[in-house]
C-alpha cells in the first residue's frame, strides 16, 4: 500500500513540476451566441495539447453594445484578469492603446488575410488585433413556403415586403397563426445601425457618415428607406422586432414561424441542427436592394482577437492570438461554426466547401459589405451610432417620421462633430 | 454616545472632566474604523465624481482631464449668425427625459408598492393556517437578485414566446400578441409591473412588522363601540402603522431614483424608460464622456441628497407634533 501510494505522489510531484515549469492559464472574453461555448473547447483544444497551456473562456452577454461596456471599463482600470479580449471589427479605434502590437507576433500570417480587414484593425501603424472571423448578414428565406405559394426570391426590398405580406396572409388563412413574414434586428442597440445601414445604402442612402467624414444621412433615398421599414413593424414583421435582437429574431425563424429572416452567418448552421424546425428547408441570399439603387449591402461585422496590454501571461495570450488566426483554426472553425475565414485561400477550400457549401458562395455578400463609419468617426463612433439607431428606433416605433427624424439626426451629428471627428 | 454622558457618581469637576475626556478619546478610537472605512467606500468615490464632473476626463485616460469649470452642466456661445447654442447636462434634452422617466416612475412605482404593500401585510396579519408559509412565499421576489428576476420578466413578457402574452390570449383579454418591452408605450408599464412584482414584499414586510405591534385591545374597544372596519383601519390602524410606512415609502423612493438594473435589462436603449443612472452609465462608458457622466451622476445625488433632507425636516416635525 505505502509503495503504491509513494509511487503516486511522485508521478503526481513530477507532473506539477513539469506543468508549473511553464503552463499558463489565459482568460479569453467573448460574447456567447448560439453554441460558441462548445466551439471554442473544440477550436482551443489543439493549442492547449501542444502548449500545455491552458485557455479559459470568459463568457459575456451577447450585444456588442454590452460587451464594449463592460470592456472598456475592465481595460480603463487596467484589468489584469482577463488576457485576451474578442473585439468587434469597430472598435479598434477607440480601444486602441489598451492593446499589445500583434504585427511582429503574427508575421506572414498578415498576408494570407483580407487587406482590407488588417487595415481596419491597425490603428496609427499598430496591429492591435487578429481577424478570427468575418461576418456578413444574408437574407434567409424558407424555400418550402416560397415553393408552396408560388413566389420567387425577392430581389428588392419592395418586392420582399410583398412576398412576405402574401405569405403570412395565405398561411394565417389555413391556420398558421403564428407565422410572420420578416424577422430581423429591431431593438435600440448596435444591430439596429446594421440593419438600418443595409435599408439606406441599398436605396442608394449612403454610409450615414462618408469616408471623408461628412454627415450624408439626411437625404431622400434614406427616407424612402426607412419609411419602408417603419411600414414592417405590425404587419409583415411582430411589434416586438423592435425589441429583438439576434437571438429573438432566430428564436422566431428557427421554430419555423418566419418566411425571411436577416441575420449573420452563424444562424445557417444552427438553423440546420437536428433541433431545428427548419433544417433543410432554407436557403440564403445576398439582401435586397431598394429604390432606384442597383446593389445591395450587408455591414461588414466580424471578430478579432486582441491581446491586454496588462496581462500577466502576455507571451501564451500572444501565442493563442496567432494560432486563432491561423489557416488552421479559422479552416476549424468554418468547419464547425460556419463562420466566415477571413484568409483568402480558405474560400476554395475544398472540405468547407463540401461540409459548408454556404461559405464560398457567401463570397458574393462579402463582396457588397459595407462598413459602419467607424473609421471616418474615430472615438465618437459609438456616440454617432446611438444617435443613428435612436433616430431610427424613433421612425420604427412611429415618433416621428423619418423626415424628420433624420433632419434632428444630421443636426445631432453636426453638433457632435463640430470642427472634424 | 448616550453612555458616554451618563456618569452616575457624583465626583469632583476637575476628575469628572478628565475622566470625560478620556471617555471621549477611547469613543473616538472605536469610532476611527468605521469613519475610515465610510470615508473610503462612500466620501472618496463621491469627491471624486464631483471632481471630475468639472473636468473633460475621458475613461481612456483617468487622469489626464483638465479643468473645465462649469462647462459639462451648462456653457453656452453665440454663433456669428447671432444664434445662442447651450450645451451641457442642463441644456441636454436627453438628461431631462431621463429625469421626467426617473420621476414618474419613482411616483407610480412607489404608489402601487405602498398599497399593494398594506394589503399584502393586512392579509398576512390575519390568522389563518398556514400563515408562516403564505408569509414565507411572499417574500421569495423580494429574496431573487433583481437581474435574474429581470431576465425572467424579460421572457415571459417576450412578445413571441412569453407565458404573459400566452396567458392574455388564452383568457381572451387581448385580441393579438402585444409587444411589452418594444412599444414605448408598454416599455414603462413593463417596467413598473416588474418592480411592483419584486418590491411589493419589502413594504409588506415593514408594513406587517409594524401591525404586530398594534396592541390588540384597540381593536377589542374598537369593535365593542362597534365602528365599522373601514374606518378602523383609517382611524386606528394607518396612524399606528404610519412611522413604518413612512419608513418604508422612502426607502423605496430612494431605491427608485436610482433606479438602474431592471432598465438595463429589459429596454436598455429605450428613451422612454431610460433613466438618471442608465443615461449617466452611458456616457461614462459607452461614449467614454467621463466627465459629463459624472456631471450627470453629481445631479443625481443632488436631488437624492435634497430628498434626504427633506425627508429628515419633515421627520423631525412629525415627532414635534407627536409631542416625543
Amino acid at each position: 500500500m505505502h509503495g503504491k501510494f509513494l509511487t503516486a505522489g511522485v508521478a503526481a510531484c513530477a507532473l506539477l513540476a513539469v506543468a508549473g515549469a511553464r503552463a499558463a492559464e489565459v482568460n479569453y472574453a467573448a460574447g456567447i451566441t448560439g453554441n460558441a461555448v462548445q466551439v471554442f473547447e473544440e477550436l482551443v483544444a489543439p493549442w492547449e495539447e501542444a502548449t500545455g497551456h491552458d485557455a479559459r473562456l470568459v463568457p459575456m452577454p451577447a450585444s456588442t453594445t454590452d460587451q464594449f461596456g463592460q470592456y472598456r471599463l475592465w481595460l480603463a482600470a487596467q484589468n489584469k484578469d482577463i488576457d485576451l479580449y474578442q473585439t468587434d471589427v469597430i472598435w479598434a479605434p477607440q480601444l486602441a492603446e489598451h492593446f499589445v502590437d500583434l504585427k511582429e507576433a503574427a508575421g506572414d500570417l498578415v498576408e494570407k488575410h483580407f487587406p482590407s480587414i488588417i487595415e481596419s484593425q491597425t490603428v496609427d501603424g499598430r496591429l492591435v488585433a487578429l481577424p478570427l472571423f468575418t461576418d456578413a448578414p444574408a437574407l434567409y428565406y424558407r424555400k418550402d413556403l416560397l415553393e408552396k405559394h408560388g413566389a420567387a426570391v425577392p430581389t428588392t426590398w419592395e418586392e420582399l415586403t410583398e412576398t412576405a405580406r402574401k405569405i403570412q396572409d395565405a398561411e394565417r388563412a389555413e391556420g398558421n397563426g403564428d407565422i410572420w413574414g420578416f424577422v430581423w434586428q429591431g431593438n435600440a442597440y448596435e444591430g439596429l445601425t446594421c440593419n438600418a445601414l443595409e435599408w439606406i445604402k441599398s436605396f442608394g442612402g449612403g454610409q450615414i457618415v462618408e469616408p471623408d467624414g461628412t454627415i450624408s444621412v439626411n437625404n431622400e433615398a434614406a427616407i424612402a428607406a426607412l419609411d419602408l421599414a417603419a411600414s414592417w413593424p405590425g404587419t409583415i414583421s411582430p411589434q416586438g422586432v423592435l425589441a429583438y435582437k439576434e437571438e429573438e429574431a432566430r428564436g422566431v425563424w428557427q421554430t419555423g414561424n418566419a418566411v425571411f429572416m436577416r441575420n449573420w452567418p452563424y444562424a445557417y448552421g444552427l438553423g440546420n441542427g437536428d433541433d431545428s424546425a427548419v433544417k433543410g428547408k432554407f436557403d440564403v441570399t445576398v439582401l435586397p436592394r431598394g429604390g432606384d439603387s442597383d446593389t445591395s449591402a450587408a455591414t461588414l461585422g466580424g471578430w478579432n482577437v486582441a491581446v491586454s496590454r496588462y496581462s500577466d501571461e502576455q507571451e501564451a495570450a500572444i501565442s493563442l492570438a496567432v494560432y486563432l488566426a491561423s489557416p488552421e483554426a479559422q479552416k476549424r472553425r468554418a468547419l464547425i461554426a460556419s463562420n466566415l475565414p477571413t484568409i483568402i485561400d480558405l474560400y476554395d477550400d475544398p472540405e468547407i466547401a463540401k461540409e459548408q457549401p454556404i461559405i464560398p458562395r457567401w463570397k458574393d455578400v462579402f463582396l457588397q459589405a459595407v462598413p459602419r463609419p467607424s473609421a471616418p468617426t474615430k472615438t465618437a463612433y459609438n456616440e454617432v451610432s446611438s444617435l443613428f439607431w435612436s433616430a431610427v428606433h424613433d421612425t420604427l416605433s412611429g415618433n416621428g417620421t423619418a423626415a424628420e427624424n433624420l433632419e434632428i439626426l444630421e443636426a445631432d451629428l453636426e453638433a457632435l462633430k463640430g470642427d472634424g471627428w | 454616545m448616550a453612555t458616554v454622558a451618563a456618569p452616575a457618581q457624583p465626583i469632583s469637576p476637575k476628575g469628572r472632566s478628565e475622566l470625560k475626556a478620556q471617555r471621549v478619546r477611547a469613543a473616538m478610537w472605536f469610532l476611527l474604523p468605521m469613519v475610515t472605512a465610510l470615508f473610503l467606500v462612500a466620501a472618496w468615490p463621491l469627491l471624486r465624481t464631483i471632481y471630475f464632473s468639472f473636468t473633460d476626463t475621458t475613461l481612456n485616460d483617468l487622469g489626464g482631464g483638465e479643468w473645465i469649470g462649469l462647462q459639462n452642466y451648462l456653457s453656452w456661445r453665440t454663433l456669428s449668425s447671432g444664434r445662442t447654442i447651450f450645451r451641457g447636462v442642463l441644456a441636454d434634452p436627453n438628461w431631462w427625459n431621463a429625469v421626467w422617466n426617473t420621476v414618474y416612475f419613482a411616483v407610480v412605482s412607489v404608489s402601487l408598492e405602498t398599497v399593494f404593500g398594506v394589503i399584502v401585510a393586512l392579509v398576512l396579519n390575519a390568522e389563518f393556517r398556514g400563515r408562516g408559509l403564505v408569509r414565507a412565499a411572499v417574500l421569495i421576489p423580494w429574496a431573487i437578485p433583481t437581474i435574474v428576476s429581470a431576465k425572467m420578466w424579460g421572457w415571459m413578457l417576450n412578445d413571441q414566446f412569453g407565458i404573459i402574452n400566452d396567458l392574455l390570449l388564452k383568457l381572451g383579454l387581448i385580441s393579438e400578441k402585444i409587444a411589452w418591452t418594444a412599444s414605448p408605450d408598454t416599455a414603462m408599464l413593463a417596467i413598473i409591473i416588474v418592480d411592483v412584482w419584486k418590491t411589493t414584499p419589502f413594504v409588506a414586510l415593514l408594513v406587517l412588522a409594524a401591525l404586530q405591534m398594534v396592541p390588540r385591545e384597540i381593536y377589542e374597544a374598537a369593535r365593542l363601540d362597534g365602528v365599522n372596519p373601514v374606518k378602523v383601519f383609517f382611524r386606528v390602524t394607518l396612524p399606528l402603522i404610519r412611522p413604518a410606512l413612512l419608513v418604508a415609502v422612502i426607502f423605496r423612493t430612494l431605491d427608485a431614483l436610482r433606479m438602474f438594473d431592471l432598465v438595463y435589462v429589459l429596454t436598455p436603449n429605450s428613451s422612454a424608460t431610460k433613466t438618471m443612472s442608465v443615461i449617466a452609465r452611458e456616457n461614462l462608458i459607452d461614449f467614454n464622456k467621463f466627465g459629463y457622466g459624472s456631471a450627470q451622476s453629481t445631479l443625481l445625488f443632488l436631488l437624492i441628497a435634497g430628498f434626504v433632507l427633506l425627508y429628515i425636516r419633515l421627520g423631525r416635525l412629525n415627532l414635534g407634533g407627536r409631542g416625543l
